[in-house]
């Protein structure tokens, strides 16, 4: 199991309603269905996916994140989940400040721009850094938002958005010295500071 | 009999009347009609608990035959006969699959072109207007003659799908699943001037002389006129550029007013071959009723609240006559009532037509979809 599955696994309440932004294939949500007994949504943008999705029994929405964000009432789901998928979306506060309208809470999922070896590459090769977070060349990445840990607090700080844990990732356990510069992933639950 | 591999096989067209004297059935326009025949069509086996059922309700211009063949030398199996049959989406290994003929049609099922048992005369215009809502309330009497409870799903496309939704609305406890293609809460001002648009070329044939034409002649011109609008609709730009082109029909270009290019002859074939196996009243009576349906705003739930019924809405890209955004206003009320639901908008190049064309896709979200809902509901039980 994939080390973020694993914790998102773990973070969640058993019997939950999640919605899953930007789901993917279905994997995580259909691991949650099956372990944590949750109900609830996945949204993908992908058609391939979407029947991958379909495939593993998850309900999935064929739509942007945005838009399937529209339309659900306050307070929808205990969880709504952005793994790896909120630095491919452009209007980040308008997204997080939506999830944490239909969700109780957020687990947000990012890559870590400031890994130290994206800071190396870009140090010393003076190209856009290539790394296992952020595979994709600066010419095919999916990602329109390129954030480090340190840049992702701030901005839930200036939103009036709680941090409730922060867990940095590397690739096969947490990393808990110099996140921002050991870390590739960090993983963020959130809840509103109003709520 | 090789052309029925991989089918259902031979299906005979079966018929249940009912609301027979003194019983008739009220409609939703306040009228009542009896007696009322509905012609329908059985695929697979209903098992012990009758539990696996499905509803298959046809787009505007289909009928009860759905899947298989009727004869030995029949050509052309039912119209969804892709996805019908052993081992296909609707699985008739594990399914048993009905097809109703709707109320107003003209396939075995009463409409304006049976005889008025007051005056012993086709109904034409005397036929009552019907909804979508009356095609429904004649399934459910089909379903309750079959013994079936509560149906594992309904499914259409098109105005099959209207019908898919009135169910929601009509019957929210008795089906586990809905599948809507290529469909609408209801109709825009575009697809109602499309559709008086078609009624008008059946009423300016002088032939069709105010419906009472039974009999006499056949206001072939206007019904074909009509269906070529219609097929226009069914494609899209891209789709009539792959199959037509600017293709002639003959070597060069004639200088006058006979068919010159492929999509003029394909067009006028389709709408002679439509002629011979559609009445024109039907044709009225149908399209209306599409118009008049409207689930809009709180309708399709009328009884408030949520329902306990999985979804799978299907829509297609270059469908211009059903666009996307129709099916995502769909999406859009069962996510305000947090009911569980699988949207996917298939790209296609097909237009409207795609439901009837894109096997494989439909096939596998249509497959796993219902797969899930037996599990669900075995788990249910």
């Amino acid at each position: 199991m994939r080390l973020d599955h694993e914790i998102i696994v773990g973070l969640i309440r058993p019997g939950s309603r999640v919605l899953d932004l930007g789901c993917g294939d279905g994997t995580l949500h259909a691991l949650l269905e099956k372990n944590n007994k949750t109900r609830g949504q996945g949204v993908e943008l992908s058609e391939t996916c979407v029947y991958h999705c379909v495939e593993k029994g998850v309900s999935v929405f064929h739509s942007n994140i945005e838009n399937g964000l529209q339309g659900y009432p306050d307070q929808s789901f205990d969880y709504v989940i952005l793994n790896q998928s909120l630095q491919e979306v452009k209007n980040i506060g308008l997204v997080l400040n939506e999830s944490l309208r239909v969700g109780a809470k957020a687990i947000v999922g990012i890559p870590n721009f400031a890994y130290w070896d994206a800071r190396f590459r870009l140090l010393f090769s003076g190209k856009a850094p290539v790394t296992p977070s952020l595979p994709y060349n600066w010419s095919d990445t999916p990602n329109v938002r390129f954030m480090s840990l340190m840049d992702f607090k701030i901005f839930c700080r200036e939103h009036e958005i709680e941090i409730e844990k922060t867990l940095p990732l590397g690739v096969h356990h947490r990393i808990s010295f110099w996140p921002n510069l050991f870390a590739q992933n960090g993983l963020f639950l959130l809840k509103s500071i109003h709520s | 009999m090789d052309n029925f591999q991989n089918s259902v096989g031979l299906v005979e067209v079966q018929s249940l009347t009912f609301a027979e004297p003194p019983d008739t059935l009220a409609l939703a326009s306040g009228k009542s009609l009896g007696p009322i025949t509905i012609a329908y069509e059985t695929y697979g086996t209903l098992n012990r608990d009758r539990s696996n059922a499905i509803l298959m309700t046809h787009a505007f211009s289909g009928d009860a035959h759905a899947a298989a063949y009727h004869n030995e030398s029949d050509k052309h199996p039912g119209w969804w006969d892709s996805m019908i049959g052993p081992g296909k989406a609707f699985d008739t290994d594990q399914y048993f699959v009905i097809c109703t003929n709707v109320l107003g049609g003209c396939a075995g099922s009463t409409g304006p072109s049976s005889i008025n048992p007051e005056t012993g005369k086709p109904y034409a215009l005397d036929f009552p207007m019907v909804t979508i809502v009356d095609m429904v309330e004649c399934q459910r009497h089909v379903v309750d003659h079959l013994g079936i409870d509560k149906l594992l799903c309904v499914t259409g496309g098109s105005m099959g799908g209207m019908q898919t939704l009135q169910w929601v609305a009509s019957y929210p406890d008795r089906i586990h699943a809905a599948i809507p293609i290529a469909t609408a809460l209801k109709h825009s001002p575009q697809q109602i001037a499309l559709d008086e648009v078609g009624r008008q070329a059946v009423m300016a044939d002088a032939e069709w002389d105010r419906g009472n034409y039974y009999g006499k002649g056949l206001p072939r011109k206007g019904l074909a006129l009509a269906r070529m609008i219609g097929h226009i609709t069914y494609m899209s730009d891209k789709s009539m550029e792959d199959k037509f082109s600017r293709n002639l029909k003959d070597k060069d270009l004639s200088f006058s007013f006979i068919e010159d290019f492929e999509v003029e002859g394909y067009l006028r074939y389709r709408g002679d071959s439509f002629v011979k196996r559609f009445d024109a009243n039907s044709y009225l009576y149908i399209t209306k009723a599409m118009d008049y349906f409207d689930l809009s705003g709180d309708l399709l739930f009328p009884h408030g609240g949520t329902v306990d019924i999985r979804f799978l809405v299907i829509a297609f890209g270059s469908d211009w006559l059903y666009p996307a955004y129709q099916s995502r206003e769909i999406v859009h009320l069962l996510k305000t009532r947090g009911v569980e639901a699988t949207y996917c908008e298939i790209k296609s190049t097909y237009g409207h037509d795609a439901f009837l064309l894109e096997i494989e896709e439909e096939t596998h979200l249509i497959k796993h979809f219902l797969d899930k809902t037996v599990q669900l509901v075995q788990k249910g039980k």
